[in-house]
């Protein structure tokens, strides 16, 4: 009862406190703005907390943030393990293979128009596919351990950059490749000085997305098989034994990842493309 | 239409790659098995293969090249034999029947579409209150953005057993989880798209004294079309998908995702194989139907799309 | 000032095929430009004005005739780089500084460092632009980015220039700035100009030979040669020869399509 009421003060005095600050004289400074959203935050995790207590939920169904907090603290070495196994070995490094893969896919495609017009179209269909579920099969053929897994997020990065890429290189203006014609530039001048610069804003787009993918086929390719070892295998084996506070503290692991790769990848681009009207 | 000859190029000259691949794949199982039929096989014993590269082993036994096209469990599986296996479980069985690719595909497309509906609709709403509010904006929207980059599609089965432990089955917690997965990316394309226009047009409106409501059913709804249909586009793949994940390692018998399991765990390649490809299909008409239903209103809108 | 021809245009003919149909725009087009000239070419929408200019850049390939530049055929004059460009729009790259968007065919076509600084100096002073070197494009008003954009084209000394309505986009104040700085270089540096312009003031006050052109197809109805002295003050705008000249441009459009009335 005292709990759920105190849950209730929470929610209002978070929500109160936000609508003073959005709406005061101060809202436009940068300190203000991210303060926001972490206020709103921490009532979100304090009524969490408050509602697992007052209801007695089962922490089978939905531990308290403090349980899982706490999991953080002793499990560290473990959790450290899984990290670089399904980050850092199978994400990583698919992301940077599939990667480099699909940039030189979009720069040979680039010197015929032919081939751009058919990528296109193709490539974003496979973008659209359920590529996760080739896990098993790549399990098969690649061994359980993390190589299997990179040759999935590989498989699942590789379209959104490839078609971005090429949508990139495509959009400059007949107005600028007409002006290094006349200075008798070339195929690779007109490339590396006007049209990669140019391609930058779709480039990264991809490898926004593709931050996401990688860590979804990662973590999820480890649910087909994976040695005793990895964020995916941990999830399920945990998940099997109900130490619910284990896996969800495996998620923050991963939603700390997940926000911490995007915004290393969002701090690149804006350095860039600082001259893009949208970093202005 | 004239990509149409450059599309098809590019999907024959895939086909082509993969036929090709089929025979260094297969050509070690497949030598084992002839070994055991007493068929000549160079080298002849296993343990010498197993040295061999497939390509090597291929070239040094091309009388059982074709043998690679037709094995029964394949490591790739040639094209005809994935079709052949698409064919006989969508058409050659009856709908109801628990081997029919079509009575699985209902099974994952049902929770799909209606999460999909589910996700869309609060997603549009959460935009408006968005864009008309401004404490939702800075407090929630961090968020929105945030939460794209969490992984949460790896949490997709344990929704389904902790809900299934609660005796909420079947068809609500599979459409909790599309609907978590297209709520997002149309909450943000719908924001994005509700502040398109741009200042002239809205200070045109403001000399008309419009009133919010007014400037949101004239000005910013139809202008976050365009919008709308990419994230929803976005949407219904990720729901699809998030369908699929989450019929995975948790026992469940029926859909795209048990299919692909299944397959896998009784060595029968081809089901997986079939499976795949059918979820595949599946996500390409949903996304082409959205896409035709995109041109066609952007079309009568005159937006029309590039 | 020399009789040489630098630029022949026999029997120019060119046609676009396009979705609604075939444009014919140039017909017959014949044409002498003389070194060191300052022509301008004027004429309604669709006269073929821009075309003409982009088939002596190479950019366009007519479907019959001659064009020569420099004695070669247009491509080949690209080739040599023989000309410099400069465009509507100023073009300028946003991820380069002013600087940087100068060196751009300096560093294409294979200048050393030391002299790209020294051109890329020289020739930001003569456009009036000097110290803005390390600003970026977005930072500069339309008049100021268009004259990185002239200086670009200045910068590796081809002896022609040809300018497709520079000014259109900027105000009047600024278009005289730019006119009177525009004769000003022309004067010192002796290139040839070719200038595509709407503004029939700015044809008759920038130019030695005035071309009018009417549209559909794209030909010449008029070459005016101008009396006006070299060295020209703005407000010889206001002299009754200027005006006279500017009678026989207008009358020279106004036949040319009479039958669009």
């Amino acid at each position: 009862m005292m709990a759920t009421v105190a849950a209730l003060l929470v929610w209002g005095a978070g929500w109160w406190l936000n609508v003073r600050l959005a709406t005061g004289p101060h809202s436009d400074r940068p300190v203000v703005r991210a303060l926001i959203p972490a206020i709103f935050g921490i009532t979100v995790i304090l009524v969490w907390e408050l509602l697992v207590w007052a209801f007695e939920i089962n922490p089978v169904i939905l531990p308290a943030p403090s349980s899982i907090a706490e999991r953080i603290l002793v499990e560290g070495p473990r959790l450290w393990a899984d990290f670089q196994q399904t980050i850092i070995k199978g994400a990583m490094t698919g992301y940077v293979f599939g990667g480099l893969a699909a940039f030189g896919v979009a720069i040979l495609a680039d010197r015929s128009d032919f081939l751009t017009r058919g990528i296109l179209p193709v490539g974003s269909f496979m973008a659209a596919l359920p590529i996760v579920g080739t896990a098993p099969i790549f399990v098969k053929w690649l061994g359980s351990d993390w190589e299997s897994k990179a040759a999935v997020v590989a498989v699942m990065v590789f379209f959104p950059i490839l078609v971005n890429t090429v949508a990139g290189l495509k959009d400059t203006s007949a107005m600028q490749r007409d002006l290094m014609r006349t200075y008798g530039a070339g195929y690779w001048p007109t490339l590396l000085k006007l049209r990669l610069p140019a391609a930058m804003p779709f480039i990264f787009n991809g490898l926004k997305i593709a931050t996401t993918l990688a860590l979804i086929g990662s973590i999820v390719a480890e649910f087909f098989g994976s040695p005793t070892v990895g964020m995916g295998f941990r999830i399920s084996t945990s998940f099997g034994q109900l130490a619910l506070d284990m896996v969800w503290a495996e998620i923050v692991i991963a939603a700390l990842a997940g926000s911490g790769f995007y915004g290393a990848i969002t701090l690149i681009e804006k350095r860039v493309t600082f001259w893009h009207p949208s970093q202005r | 239409m004239k990509s149409v000859l450059p599309i098809l190029t590019v999907i024959a000259a895939i086909l082509l790659f993969w036929v090709v691949c089929v025979v260094p794949m297969n050509i070690h199982l497949v030598a084992d098995q002839a070994q055991r039929d007493e068929l000549i096989v160079t080298p002849q014993t296993p343990s010498a293969r197993q040295d061999v590269s497939g390509v090597g082993l291929a070239l040094r036994n091309t009388h059982l090249i074709p043998l690679t096209y037709n094995f029964v469990r394949p490591n790739l599986p040639s094209p005809h034999q994935v079709a052949g296996e698409m064919y006989n479980t969508i058409f050659g069985q009856k709908i109801t029947s628990k081997r029919s690719l079509v009575y699985h595909g209902w099974v994952t497309l049902a929770p799909t579409l209606l999460g999909f509906l589910i996700g869309t609709s609060l997603g549009i709403f959460l935009a408006v209150g968005i864009v008309y509010s401004r404490v939702m904006d800075l407090s929630v929207m961090p968020w929105a953005i945030v939460s794209q980059t969490i992984p949460i599609l790896a949490l997709a089965p344990m929704v389904i057993v902790v809900l299934g432990s609660m005796g909420i089955q079947g068809l609500f917690p599979k459409s909790l989880i599309s609907a978590y997965l297209s709520f997002f990316p149309v909450v943000v394309g719908m924001v994005k798209g509700l502040r398109s226009p741009d200042a002239m047009q809205l200070d045109l409106l403001r000399t008309y004294n419009a009133s919010k409501s007014q400037g949101f059913w004239t000005l910013r709804l139809p202008a976050s079309a365009p919008y709308l249909f990419a994230s929803l586009k976005i949407g219904i793949s990720a729901s699809l998908v998030g369908t699929i994940v989450a019929e995975l390692p948790t026992g469940a018998r029926a859909g795209f995702g048990a299919r692909m399991l299944v397959g896998d765990q009784y060595g029968q390649p081809l089901v997986s194989w079939a499976a795949l490809f059918a979820a595949a299909i599946t996500a390409a008409a949903l996304v082409g139907i959205f896409s035709l239903i995109e041109r066609i209103t952007l079309k009568r809108m005159g937006m029309a799309a590039t | 000032m020399s009789q040489k021809p630098i630029i022949t245009a026999r029997d120019l003919d060119l046609t676009f095929t396009t979705n609604d149909g075939p444009v014919h725009a140039l017909k017959d087009v014949n044409l002498d430009i003389n070194k060191g000239d300052f022509v301008s070419f004027i004429g309604p929408s669709g006269c073929g004005k821009t075309t003409f200019l982009r088939c002596i850049a190479g950019l366009e390939t007519p479907t019959s005739g001659d064009i020569s530049v420099n004695g070669m055929t247009p491509d080949q004059a690209r080739q040599a780089r023989a000309y410099g460009y400069v465009f509507q729009a100023a073009g300028l790259y946003p991820w380069r500084t002013i600087g940087g968007n100068i060196k751009l065919p300096l560093e294409i076509m294979g200048f050393d460092k030391a002299e790209q600084a020294e051109r890329v100096k020289r020739v930001m002073d003569l456009v009036d632009l000097t110290g803005f070197d390390r600003k970026f494009p977005w930072q500069l008003s339309g008049g100021m980015q268009q004259r990185a954009s002239i200086a670009r084209a200045l910068a590796f000394d081809a002896d022609i220039l040809l300018m497709d309505e520079p000014f259109g986009a900027l105000d009047e104040i600024v278009r005289d700035h730019l006119n009177e700085q525009l004769l000003k270089l022309w004067a010192r540096t002796e290139k040839t100009i070719a200038f595509v312009t709407h503004s029939i003031p700015e044809a008759v006050y920038l130019s030695t030979k005035i071309v009018v052109m009417s549209p559909r197809p794209g030909r010449i109805s008029d070459v005016i040669e101008s009396t006006l002295p070299r060295d020209r003050p703005l407000d010889i705008r206001d002299s009754a020869e200027f005006i006279e000249i500017a009678h026989r441009v207008r009358d020279g459009l106004r036949a040319g399509h009479a039958d669009d009335l």
